[in-house]
């Protein structure tokens, strides 16, 4: 069997799974630390003032990269849930169920942030308009999916059920996407673009790119410390998961 | 052993479906009594003046009736898993998804369609304009469906559960929001006096593709909480 074949199957062992992420998971912090320090001293001190908003617009280096981890959570959410309905991945299951907080929390951030900056910018703290409302919803469906989890009883069963459920509600990914596009209402278009020169200068660019791969960093180390966790108590009778607490090792 | 065809197996349901709810027809009338009843709180609560309600009325029609489906979807499945039939049904030899569209039409004929008859009196007690009210119909004729095909697919996941009301809206109100937003839309548009046919377009897309796609993943969805 090809090598990188054999170490993807064996990752979906739980207790290869929870070794590997523990050998992993400081890496993964301390990146997630210097790029949120460097991201944020970049974006708070170094970048210039904006000319109309001068340092009010400061905010959108917490923003910007809370609202794309939450459409990205969201996705990789539904996709792991895609993969535990179609070929029942344990970890699958379990990844899915542990990125759904990390999702909320996310799209609360950016909620919360927003409607800070909207408040002297704008003058209200919210508003209707098809980008905050979409978020909104986004937010609720997170919550759905964490409150069908939490009210089955069988472990398993719940995963798979709000797995469904997280599959469902993709639906309103492109629509949180494409709001700014297809109703021109108050919240601005996107000015940072994959494709294409971007509106923005380089120098308040930079720390918004950091702050976006810090924010990954983060997701993925909150992740497999959450996800270890939760293996631990799905497996509780398993002798792997015994041993873990009988030695008490951390790896 | 043979099971019959499919057609017959589908008759069979909708014919036992039917029985079932005129056997207890003073519970088909309670949806359209809450509905009254919301309505009816609006102008409590912000005074009867004739141009305020008219204002809102469409509005809060549709709220109202979403509200009432809401609350009766829970009876879609809560019957037939306590007698066991709904373990039968997804055991049949039948396509589970054709079973289910099949009891999705009895609820939707049974708890929807008196909400729709009802809708010209609950416009009438907000005092909606004339002109309006052929709009908010048709809105209503392509939204109800719809609610009732996204709300079974939800419910469905939902159905084991003992307490499921609040959880049953905290997952069905948001895939609610864009019905509403484009049934609204039509009737605002209608007040104003724009062209109405696109939002109505919207709503008849998306009930095509949930009339395909509810039913599997009503299926897709009972599978997991049965298993």
């Amino acid at each position: 069997m090809n090598p990188l074949l054999l170490w993807f199957h064996k990752l979906g062992s739980p207790p290869y799974f929870y070794r590997f992420a523990g050998r992993l998971l400081p890496w993964l912090w301390g990146l997630a630390l210097i790029g949120l320090v460097a991201g944020l001293y970049g974006g708070l001190v170094l970048a210039p003032a904006d000319y109309q908003q001068s340092d009010a617009f400061r905010i959108i280096y917490v923003h910007v990269p809370s609202a794309w981890m939450s459409m990205f959570i969201y996705a990789f959410m539904a996709a792991n849930g895609f993969v535990a309905l179609v070929w029942r991945i344990k970890l699958s299951e379990t990844l899915a169920m542990a990125a759904a907080p990390i999702g909320a929390a996310f799209t609360a951030i950016c909620l919360a942030t927003g409607s800070i900056w909207g408040k002297p910018m704008w003058g209200t703290w919210w508003t209707w308009d098809a980008r905050l409302t979409s978020e909104l919803v986004l937010l609720f469906l997170y919550l759905g999916v964490i409150g069908l989890y939490h009210a089955i009883e069988d472990r398993r069963q719940a995963s798979r059920a709000a797995a469904f459920l997280a599959l469902i509600g993709i639906v309103n990914l492109p629509i949180v996407h494409f709001s700014v596009k297809w109703w021109n209402t108050l919240h601005q278009g996107s000015t940072v673009k994959l494709f294409g020169p971007s509106l923005i200068d380089g120098r308040m660019l930079w720390p918004l790119l950091i702050m976006a791969l810090a924010t990954k960093f983060l997701f993925a180390a909150s992740l497999l410390s959450r996800a270890r966790v939760d293996l631990l108590e799905l497996e509780a009778g398993k002798d792997w998961a015994r041993q873990v607490a009988l030695s008490g090792e951390r790896a | 052993m043979s099971y019959g065809s499919s057609a017959s197996a589908c008759r069979a349901l909708l014919v036992r479906d039917f029985s079932l709810v005129w056997r207890r027809r003073g519970d088909a009338l309670n949806p359209v009594l809450f509905a009254v009843m919301v309505v009816m709180l609006f102008p409590f609560a912000l005074g009867p003046e004739a141009a305020v309600l008219a204002r809102i009325s469409a509005g809060t029609v549709l709220v109202a009736l979403l509200l009432a489906g809401l609350l009766s979807l829970d009876a879609l499945f809560r019957s037939d898993l306590e007698d066991g039939s709904l373990e039968q049904l997804v055991l049949s030899p039948h396509p589970l998804p054709l079973l289910l569209a099949c009891k999705i039409l009895v609820h939707w004929l049974t708890t929807a369609l008196p909400l729709i008859v009802a809708a010209p009196v609950l416009g009438e007690l907000l005092y909606l304009p004339r002109d309006v009210l052929p709009v908010l119909m048709a809105a209503l004729a392509l939204s109800t469906p719809l609610l009732s095909l996204i709300g079974a697919v939800c419910v469905a996941l939902t159905v084991g559960m003992r307490r499921s009301g609040m959880l049953l809206a905290l997952l069905v109100l948001p895939l609610y929001v864009p019905v509403l937003i484009f049934a609204a839309g039509a009737c605002n548009a209608a007040q104003q006096g724009l062209p109405v046919l696109a939002p109505l377009l919207w709503l008849g897309a998306a009930l095509a593709l949930a009339l395909v796609l509810a039913p599997l993943a009503c299926a897709a969805a009972l599978r997991i909480s049965l298993s």
